[in-house]
């Protein structure tokens, strides 16, 4: 499938819950991620990047190249958040907006609930990148994209290493 | 139609960049990237701006150069429609401020590797105390491991912090 691209105001709309897991959701959900795995390197997918307005993501932080803590490979139908905590800042690129990145702040730990492609409910708790990432692709359910969060270079929440 | 860098400083007023950029508009210009700030109480303006190969954006300006008495400098676009390179490491540096920090800090990271693709300094604290504050955002072409190895060898009156960035792709 195409990836959409800013500006299409299909990327701005508010997405609709799933109420049928049928043969059709399951087949567009096999399609959306073969589409994310032809984007450069992306981590997640939304449904509306491909112009399909439903609540459908998919998240997998399990490949970085630093790795970091997460779930392995997550299909979320009607995710919702429930809790947030902590902020940081960092850098956002998005298939939906080719060539640019920016910082956005985030909350460092999350609880989610959601429906795998089963049906079956789960209620997780993630942080760090992986967090990062979900939020990032269940902001496009609401029409929002990382350019809608930007803030300047000059905002520093960057988490330190000191060497010194 | 052609690209150049327009650079423009001035004192600091209000109305600047709204008095340029209608121009350039007006002209049938346009703007791409661009960086405009206050150094101290100058502002300075650096933008690519796309215009006629026969327009001559300086006397174009000249209005507002005068009214406003900006400086006006125009070079050629050599690298017209590159993409983004992307940072992957960010560091601050702070101190109390003396003579060297930037020269000291920069070159140290150049020989280690790093392409500075954005920098902003600032002169804070009291003014008879005054510490100095630099941010750093670059492209660690060599790997991040060498720089923050390379940074170890500053002296011990600047703090120095590497935060690797990366970049999310969703």
């Amino acid at each position: 499938m195409d990836i959409l691209t800013y500006p299409d105001d299909r990327l701005k709309q508010i997405s609709a819950e799933v109420e049928n897991l049928d043969d059709e959701i399951l087949h567009f959900i096999r399609e959306l991620e073969a589409t994310r795995q032809q984007g450069p390197g992306a981590v997640g997918i939304a449904a509306p990047q491909v112009g399909v307005e439903k609540r459908i993501a998919i998240v997998d932080v399990s490949n970085t190249r630093k790795p970091c803590d997460n779930h392995g490979h997550m299909i979320m139908i009607n995710p919702e958040i429930s809790e947030w905590d902590g902020m940081v800042m960092g850098r956002e690129g998005c298939l939906s907006v080719p060539d640019f990145t920016g910082n956005v702040i985030r909350a460092e730990k999350i609880k989610l609930n959601y429906l795998d492609e089963q049906g079956k409910a789960h209620e997780i708790e993630s942080s760090g990148f992986e967090a990062r990432a979900i939020q990032h692709e269940l902001d496009h359910l609401d029409g929002l994209l990382f350019l809608d969060r930007l803030v300047s270079r000059r905002t520093d929440l960057f988490k330190r290493k000191v060497y010194k | 139609m052609k690209w150049s860098v327009l650079t423009l400083v001035g004192a600091d007023q209000q109305g600047i960049v709204a008095a340029v950029s209608n121009i350039l508009f007006e002209a049938g210009c346009q703007l791409a990237e661009a960086s405009m700030m206050r150094l101290g109480g100058n502002f300075a303006i650096m933008l690519r701006v796309r215009h006629g190969t026969d327009q001559d954006i300086a006397a174009l300006l000249a209005p507002v150069t005068r009214s406003m008495n900006l400086h006006l400098h125009l070079d050629e676009d050599v690298a017209a429609a590159v993409h983004h390179i992307e940072p992957d490491v960010h560091i601050t540096v702070y101190g109390a401020d003396r003579a060297g920090i930037v020269a000291q800090v920069t070159g140290v990271l150049a020989e280690a590797g790093l392409n500075i693709i954005d920098l902003e300094t600032a002169v804070g604290g009291e003014s008879d105390r005054p510490i100095y504050i630099m941010s750093i955002e670059g492209n660690a072409k060599l790997g991040i491991d060498k720089l923050a190895s390379a940074l170890q060898s500053l002296g011990d009156d600047i703090e120095v912090n590497l935060t690797p960035i990366d970049t999310l792709r969703g």
